[in-house]
């Protein structure tokens, strides 16, 4: 569980957050989706004692970060959004640092490597230099040393930015069956589908501050079920309705161009903040 | 603790291991160069308090040398922290930042001294037989201990890398040359040798040297070497915390 109350961030003349709450339940994945620069890996860092709250108190199980670090600390595992892995040494001695780093024996990290690996589905790689793997297998072995000391929250950040859309899927996949084993996980993303395939909830946030958080579901309904974008003197306009009918009455003579489609996440990001994330 | 220790420390031995076959001709070169250059150049006619240049000069090469490979590690320290942020790892986990510090020094320390074994190798290739004793050891230590704190400090200070080059220039370079590697301090103006005697690396290398030549040690210089150590050590676990942002 994670508990977020009033967290403000300031970066000398940047407020990069602006008094943030959340409390992310036991095994859902919670997702944390806004544009650029919105304070999604600010948040992140802070929950994970990289960066120091200006305000506010971040509990992960019940343990507060910035006063009971060492314990916090062994609650969650953290894949940050930029690799980070050494790159010279091999995917076994990657692991193996990560597993003395958070005071596992070293008989039960061997056992633990393997069955990591094979969940991942890098075992064959385990002898190789981690320079040599491709971007996606980079991302899945952060994802295996994340889980490494067994933590029960995963901080996912931007998991899937700059891979193709068949490896997106995959690493899909597999946030979800590690929730399937009860593991509590947030991530943010700025991409919307992630968003709506894998999060039990959304947390919508813009400049620091959180303009919504619901279900996937809920927020979407609340701009009805059906809409329809077209454009009206070169400007794109979207409409919404609560049924098909309804749009496709709207329709009937009518001319110009245009798409229907179901409500999505992104109508509803737009609607709250007026914006547009990729 | 002694975990966290070893992971970091085991972390940078894996690096150097691999690094090895490239890294013993790297650090050859200098201390070749300055023992050909010297023993041709000035070797033959000089003699400095009853010994021959070179025995003069390798002890300050050792000095020098392990003080820039313990300082080295500031170079590792910070491409691992701006440009593959594997700190944010260390940062992440829950070792103390004592258990970094000590990880880190101590691997500068293991790297200073396998430039000096390749030091010693070569002393003994040009001819120079010297005293590699207890005291010896001690003052090498030492010495490695010293910058190796200092390097991991300021590696955390620094906002880039170019920053850390920078630094380099303006502490090791200078103290390289002028800190009784070269030249006796003793035989500069008193006021200038007052001010060299400040240096860690003057001791360092009085030391080093007193011992390589069988001379008595000025047992001074050891405690200086270890406060000193100490205070840079406490320095830089102090700036482990600072380095959030
Ligand atoms: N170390 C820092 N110093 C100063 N400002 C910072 C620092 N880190 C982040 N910021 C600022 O804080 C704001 C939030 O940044 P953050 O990295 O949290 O955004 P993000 O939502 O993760 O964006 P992205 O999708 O690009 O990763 C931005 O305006 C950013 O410029
Ligand atoms: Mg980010």
């Amino acid at each position: 569980m994670i508990q977020v109350r009033n967290l403000v961030k300031t970066y000398k003349d940047v407020k990069a957050l602006k008094g943030v709450n959340v409390h992310v339940k036991k095994g859902e994945i919670f997702a944390y989706l806004g544009p650029n620069g919105a304070g999604k890996t600010t948040t992140i860092r802070i929950l994970t004692g990289l960066t120091r709250a200006t305000a506010g108190t971040c509990l992960i199980n019940g343990f507060d970060i910035a006063t009971q670090t060492g314990d916090a600390k062994k609650q969650y595992g953290l894949v940050p959004q930029a690799i980070n892995l050494d790159q010279e040494l091999t995917v076994q001695e990657n692991l193996l640092i990560h597993g003395w780093l958070y005071h596992m024996a070293s008989s039960d990290i061997a056992g633990r490597v393997n069955e990591l690996l094979d969940y991942v589905e890098l075992s064959p790689k385990k002898k190789s230099l981690v320079k040599t793997l491709s971007g996606g297998m980079k991302r899945r072995l952060m994802i295996a040393r994340a889980l490494l000391h067994s933590p029960g929250v995963l901080f996912l950040d931007e998991p899937t930015v700059g891979l193709d859309a068949a490896i997106r899927r995959k690493i899909w996949t597999l946030i979800k069956k590690i929730q399937q084993q009860g593991t509590t996980i947030f991530l943010t993303t700025h991409y919307i589908e992630e968003a709506e395939f894998l999060a039990d909830r959304v947390a919508f946030i813009d400049q620091g501050s959180m303009v919504a958080l619901d279900t996937p579901a809920n927020l979407m309904a609340a701009r009805g079920a059906w809409a329809i974008d077209r454009l009206v003197a070169d400007v794109m306009e979207t409409l919404y309705f609560k049924t098909r009918e309804e749009a496709d009455t709207f329709n009937t003579n009518r001319s110009e161009q245009f798409t229907l489609r179901r409500v999505n996440l992104e109508d509803a990001f737009l609607d709250l903040t007026g914006k547009k994330v990729k | 603790m002694i975990q966290g220790i070893i992971a970091i420390y085991v972390r940078e031995m894996l690096i150097l291991k691999r690094r090895l076959s490239r890294q013993i001709p790297s650090w050859s070169i200098s201390p070749f160069l300055y023992l050909t250059a010297f023993s041709y150049a000035v070797g033959r006619g000089v003699s400095i308090d009853g010994h021959s240049y070179l025995e003069f000069l390798i002890p300050g090469l050792i000095a020098m040398g392990s003080m820039t490979q313990a300082f080295a590690i500031a170079s590792e320290i910070n491409i691992a922290r701006f440009y593959w942020h594997i700190f944010e790892e260390f940062q992440a986990a829950p070792i103390s930042k004592f258990a970094y510090v000590a990880g880190e020094v101590l691997a500068g320390m293991t790297r200073a001294l396998l430039a000096i074994g390749v030091i010693m190798v070569l002393g003994f290739l040009f001819g120079v037989r010297l005293h590699y004793g207890f005291a010896f050891f001690m003052a090498l230590l030492l010495n490695s201990f010293v910058f190796a704190s200092l390097a991991v400090g300021l590696a955390m200070v620094v906002k880039s890398h170019a920053d850390q080059a920078m630094l380099t220039n303006f502490i090791i370079t200078p103290m390289a040359f002028l800190g009784g590697t070269f030249f006796p301090v003793d035989r500069l103006p008193q006021w200038a040798g007052a001010i060299l005697n400040l240096l860690p690396l003057t001791h360092a290398s009085k030391a080093i040297r007193a011992a390589c030549l069988g001379e008595p040690v000025n047992l001074f210089s050891y405690v200086l070497l270890f406060i000193i150590g100490s205070l840079f050590f406490g320095l830089a676990v102090w700036c482990v915390e600072r380095a959030k942002d």
